[in-house]
């Protein structure tokens, strides 16, 4: 770090350099990210550009970062990072995005379906120590109020001894409460 | 012969023909997979998207229990728990103070003296030295090899054969007698992470998948990751309402490939399982 | 007795302002050895210069301390008006207590102090100045040139016109280089083998050079003005006095389908081969890995039809030392093949093509006689995407520059094709668009408004195939990221212009250091752009960094202006600040006992072995020795000496250490 440049910095692109080493400068916007990223088309801002208003660090362009669909369409698929000429990490940054746009209370309307799902994916874990595919799904359907979407498959795969009826547990269900809640401080994810 | 196994939830519930099918090609070969004493789920997309920390204790603990049970090698059938506990291990080893923070989070040591095997790694490590021999019947199809996305990145350190247009599950399809088609979607994502709440993404990017192995001639898709699995078979539907076709083309595990070559019972495999019934086309079935 | 004359100037108030110049002046003259001490306004002045070689006369002086600005600037102008005055120069120092004092320092008495001291350091050091004689060394007026592309072809003619012997060594059959390739050049479009063609006849006919094709160079020793270069002139199987150049065994040679360099692959060429009609020396050579005689012993086709009999089997190679005065580098650079690139298929798609294959295919000489028709199936693109900065400005792929010639080429290569297929439409991605250079940007610009290129901002993510096309996936990022998908039937990729394969062991043979991309490095970036860290070794073109035509020539014209400058003179002169071993009489010879862990350590090579025999050749004692027309004066060689054997002339251990004791002292009194 240049002695210029102070170390903490308040911007957003501070914020994703201290927790994911992840130096917005280094991107030199040539859009191959935006290019091969296979959900850019859903995307209300084409990765890319998102580095690009984190570059500016305007407070209102942090916020539209924070606010924006992208965050949570991103697949982690890891496709922009294994092309970035500049090795540009942005899959753990999408990450961090992520928890610091719940954090600041920011989520994107219609990311509500996937936080749903993630909430009712770690809800299964947490009390279980596994997944309940069964349980997720009825837990996911009732937080989105899906009902009905999807309903056609759970008979074919009950019928194909694809879904349990029972949640397995884990002998050490304690050892899931003790990671949940050190991990997830303030219980604010869950 | 004994070796680690941590199936996974999937692999252990809604994908458990591929469970059925590892431990089939194992038994022929008298392995027997030995699951992680009281393992839990590694947290998957869902634990990484809304917290790190949570993300690397709960694959944390998985590794920690197999280091306990002296498991050297760890078969992980699942690309996407593959990834998590690669990913994991990758960023505990390079730092030593994370390391200690998640071992007081899990209460358990870990020393990173695993090797993680995807099933690939698994196959070219413990199935091919014996496999050309016990060939019963060659799998003698076109086949398109879908490798995905957690099996192949980041290359940095999961160091799959090469970023793009990888080769080794093709390599292994021609040992068993298959003609590998050569194609673009190879390691093109799915959609994995939203295949419940953005089935519309699923039916595109998964749409562009089986066109273009059907455009190629594909007898079967073959894959490696229960997740590419599910996207594939279980949403066919949507697919083919994406792409405005019935698409018949059946979706394989590459265990149930070999499993076929070598013989063993369709229902042992599981095959009976998939959402789109594993029905290859007759001619190459009767010639052999 | 040591008779030592000190000279303090003020340098106007430069020193005077800060430091007591008088009480310099006066406490010097009560130091032991000095019989004369005074202070000036401008020692550098004549008067100043006066004061001083009269000084010398009257005084008899054995030495002389001037006490003024750093001896950087005006040490030679010191020694020089000593010199004049019959003093030996290397008998002047100077005490810098302007950059050490009045600079650096308030006006205090400790600074006057520090003027002090270091005037009484340099004293104590001159009594210890041996006289010195500078070293004299001979010229060779005769220079090697290594590669013969456009660089090398210049640098040959303009050292050739300016008198002077070249021999032109050429690793290929034919000289050209690159440029040789091209189809027409930016920013001109002119064609480049009309205006490089007679050039190469030139060198071919010019009396004053020898060209050695086929050859290479294996060994140097010696130093500037004085090299020995052995070179390795790969047997040709002909017998070049014979042979006419007639080509009837290039027509006849049975083996047809070896891939030709020349034509990048996209032709082929037999094993008996000239690598294009215009090739200088147009005499084949026999490529011995795909002759089928060498391979399996009989054919011998050429020979038969051969009307003069130049076949030679057997011919060897030979290995030649040759004198040199000076070495010009100029074996310019390489293209990353489509290969180094996996998401654009590993080189797999044969209509994914590079910039030089382009070129190829521009050529009228070229496969398709200059019609731009694609490998596969030889059709005629309708669209057509050409892929900028391919592997450049790519630290992930470990390409941290821009290749700096691909902007240009690209846009001639979307002019080109426009010129050629009228309904077709050339797409470029590229990122920046780096056209500084006379009349560069405004060809850039007719490319786009006149030709109309559909240039897009971003990068190509992918290209695979499908359905006969090759689907390109990239982003307009002028459009904020937007995904472009474009259906090409052929791709071109400005490929990464890097160092040539050999380049880093020719470096290694040669004595010249290279950066971190293998590209040979100049001694300093600015200021000797065309010469290396080795004196009279200086570099021509492309191999320094990636150039274009004209910044080639440019360079070879100012390596051969150094070559001339070199060989202006029939001797060098060198300031005599060498480190010597030591030598003393036999038994002993000398202190140095031979271990030679001064040998690697010597950045110049100049750590020679010298063997003291009996006269029946009975070897009593090997020991270093240095030579002196290499040595830079550097005094690693000194640190390093564990029989404490080397000395540095000048800066001898004696001197040193006189000097640090003269401060100590002073410091305990
Ligand atoms: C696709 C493309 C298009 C281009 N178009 C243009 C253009 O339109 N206009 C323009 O100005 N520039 C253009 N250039 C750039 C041009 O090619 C270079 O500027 C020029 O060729 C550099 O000349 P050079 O003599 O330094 O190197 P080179 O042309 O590379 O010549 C080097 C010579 O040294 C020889 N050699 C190498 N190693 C050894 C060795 N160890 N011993 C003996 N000989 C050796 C080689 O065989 C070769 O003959 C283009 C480049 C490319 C890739
Ligand atoms: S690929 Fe990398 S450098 Fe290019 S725009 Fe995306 S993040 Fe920036
Ligand atoms: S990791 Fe996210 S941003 Fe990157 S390519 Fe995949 S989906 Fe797009
Ligand atoms: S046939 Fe003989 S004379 Fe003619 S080009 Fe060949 S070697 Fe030379
Ligand atoms: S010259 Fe242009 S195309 Fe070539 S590397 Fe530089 S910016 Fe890229
Ligand atoms: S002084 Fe330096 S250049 Fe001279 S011989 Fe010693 S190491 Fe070599």
């Amino acid at each position: 770090m240049s002695h210029h440049e102070p170390l903490i910095r308040d911007s957003l692109s501070g914020k994703v350099l201290m927790n994911t080493e992840v130096k917005a400068e280094r991107c030199y916007q040539c859009g191959k990210c935006s290019a091969g990223c296979p959900v850019v088309d859903q995307m209300d801002i084409p990765p890319s550009q998102l580095l690009r208003l984190l570059q500016t660090e305007i407070p209102s362009n942090d916020e539209k970062i924070l606010r924006s669909h992208t965050i949570w369409l991103c697949l982690n698929c890891e496709m922009c990072i294994g092309r970035c000429p500049m090795e540009v990490d942005i899959p753990p940054m999408m990450d961090f995005l992520r928890s610091e746009s719940i954090r600041r209370k920011m989520v994107n309307p219609k990311a509500g379906n996937i936080i749903a799902f993630h909430r009712s994916f770690l809800e299964s874990i947490r009390y279980t120590g596994r997944l309940f595919e069964l349980g997720l799904v009825l837990s996911y359907k009732s937080k989105t109020f899906h009902l009905f979407q999807d309903a056609g498959l759970a008979p074919e795969m009950i019928a194909k001894g694809k879904l349990g009826f029972i949640p397995e547990r884990i002998k050490k269900v304690a050892d899931m409460k003790r990671i949940f809640s050190r991990t997830l401080k303030k219980g604010v994810q869950s | 012969m004994k070796i680690g196994f941590y199936p996974g939830c999937s692999v252990d519930g809604g994908s458990r023909e591929y469970k059925e099918s590892c431990r089939a090609l194992a038994k022929a070969y008298g392995i027997e997979l030995e699951s992680v004493p009281d393992w839990n789920c590694c947290g998957a997309s869902a634990a990484h998207n809304l917290n790190r920390e949570l993300a690397l204790a709960l694959p944390a603990r998985i590794l920690s229990l197999a280091e306990k049970a002296g498991m050297t090698d760890l078969l992980v059938p699942c690309a996407a728990c593959y990834n998590r506990l690669m990913l994991t291990q990758h960023e505990l080893m390079k730092d030593e103070t994370l390391r200690k923070n998640i071992s007081e989070v899990t209460g358990l040591e870990f020393k990173g003296t695993c090797s993680i095997l995807n099933v690939v790694h698994w196959i070219q490590k413990w199935i091919l030295p014996e496999l050309p021999e016990k060939i019963k019947k060659p799998f003698d199809y076109k086949v398109a090899c879908y490798y995905g996305c957690l099996l192949v990145r980041p290359h940095k350190v999961l160091k799959f054969d090469r970023p793009e247009d990888p080769q080794s599950l093709d390599e292994v399809m021609k040992l068993i007698g298959a003609t590998p088609v050569d194609w673009a979607f190879k390691t093109e994502c799915c959609g994995a992470g939203l295949s419940v709440s953005k089935t519309d993404v699923v039916a595109d990017l998964s749409g562009k998948i089986v066109r273009d192995a059907v455009y190629r001639q594909a007898d079967a898709l073959i894959v490696a990751c229960p997740m590419c699995h599910s996207n594939l078979d279980m949403r066919r539907r949507e697919i083919n309402g994406y792409l405005k076709q019935n698409v018949s083309l059946p979706v394989i595990y590459v265990t149930q490939a070999i499993g076929l070559a070598l013989g063993i019972d369709r229902k042992e495999l599981g095959l009976h399982r998939h959402f789109v019934p594993v029905n290859l086309p007759e001619k190459a079935e009767a010639t052999k | 007795m040591a008779r030592i004359g000190v000279f303090v100037c003020h340098c106007g108030e430069n020193i005077s302002a800060t430091v007591d110049c008088d009480r310099v002046a006066e406490n010097a003259s009560g130091l032991p050895g000095v019989v004369h001490s005074v202070d000036y306004k401008y020692m550098c002045s004549d008067p100043g210069q006066t004061l001083i070689k009269e000084a010398i006369k009257e005084h008899k002086l054995t030495g002389v301390v001037v006490a003024a600005c750093s001896p950087r600037m005006h040490e030679p102008t010191f020694r020089k008006a000593c010199a004049e005055a019959g003093l030996n120069p290397f008998l002047c120092e100077m005490a810098n207590v302007r950059e050490h004092c009045s600079w650096v320092h308030e006006k205090t008495e400790s600074t006057t102090q520090k003027a002090k001291d270091v005037v009484r350091l340099l004293v104590e050091k001159v009594k210890r100045n041996e006289a010195l004689q500078p070293i004299k060394v001979p010229v060779t007026k005769k220079a090697v040139v290594i590669g013969g592309g456009v660089a090398g072809i210049q640098a040959s003619l303009d050292i050739a016109n300016g008198g002077h012997q070249v021999l032109l060594v050429e690793r290929e059959p034919s000289i050209g280089g690159h440029m040789s390739q091209l189809s027409e050049t930016f920013p001109t479009l002119d064609c480049s083998q009309c205006i490089l063609t007679p050039r190469m006849v030139e060198v071919a006919q010019h009396p004053n050079i020898t060209l050695w094709s086929y050859s290479e160079v294996i060994g140097l020793d010696g130093f500037i003005g004085n090299f020995t270069v052995k070179i390795r002139k790969k047997a040709k199987s002909i017998d070049e006095h014979l042979c006419t150049g007639c080509g009837l065994c290039t027509q006849k040679c049975p083996v047809r389908k070896i891939p030709s360099e020349f034509e990048q692959g996209l032709g082929t060429r037999p094993a008996i081969y000239t690598p294009f009609p215009q090739a200088v020396p147009n005499k084949p050579v026999i490529d011995k890995l795909n002759c089928t005689y060498y391979l399996k012993g009989r054919c011998k086709l050429c020979e038969r039809v051969c009307p003069t009999q130049a076949i030679r089997f057997d011919q060897p190679d030979e290995i030649v030392e040759v004198q040199a005065g000076a070495i010009v580098l100029a074996t310019g650079y390489d293209i990353k093949r489509t290969d180094f690139f996996p998401e654009y298929g590993y080189g797999k798609y044969k209509d994914v093509i590079d910039g030089l294959q382009f070129e190829r295919l521009a050529s009228a000489s070229g496969p398709t006689g200059g019609m731009i028709r694609r490998p596969s199936d030889g059709q005629i693109p309708k669209n057509i995407v050409f892929v900028a900065c391919a592997g450049s400005r790519d630290p992930a792929k470990g390409i941290e520059y821009c290749s700096k010639i691909c902007c240009m080429y690209t846009a001639k290569h979307a002019m080109l094709y426009k010129h050629k297929v009228h309904d077709g439409t050339p797409y470029v991605f590229y990122m920046d668009i780096r056209a500084a250079g006379k009349d560069y940007d405004e060809f850039t610009r007719r490319a786009i408004e006149v030709d109309r290129t559909k240039y897009i901002r971003g990068r190509v993510s992918r290209i695979y195939e499908k359905e006969g096309k090759l689907v390109v996936v990239g982003a307009d990022t002028l459009l904020g990221g937007q995904k472009v998908e474009i259906e090409a039937d052929m791709v071109v990729l400005a490929t990464a212009s890097v160092a040539n394969p050999g380049s880093e062991e020719l470096a290694q043979i040669v004595h010249v250091s290279y950066d971190r991309y293998k590209f040979f490095a100049e001694a300093h970036p600015k200021l000797k752009p065309v010469e290396t860290n080795t004196a009279g070794i200086f570099l021509a073109g492309a191999c320094q960094a990636p150039k274009d035509i004209p910044e080639s020539v440019s360079a070879a014209s100012g390596a051969a202006a150094k070559v001339l400058g070199l060989f202006a003179n029939d001797e060098l002169t060198r300031e005599p600040l060498v480190a010597v071993v030591n030598r003393m009489a036999p038994p002993l010879f000398s202190t140095c006992i031979g271990c030679f862990l001064c040998q690697p350590v010597c950045p110049y090579n100049a750590i020679e072995r010298e063997e003291f025999k009996t006269r029946d050749g009975k070897l009593l004692k090997a020991v270093a020795r240095i030579n002196p027309g290499l040595c830079q004066g550097c005094g690693t060689c000194v640190a390093l000496c564990r029989s404490k054997s080397i000395d540095l002339y000048g800066y001898s251990n004696k001197q040193i250490y006189t000097e640090v004791s003269a401060l100590l002292d002073e410091a305990l009194v």
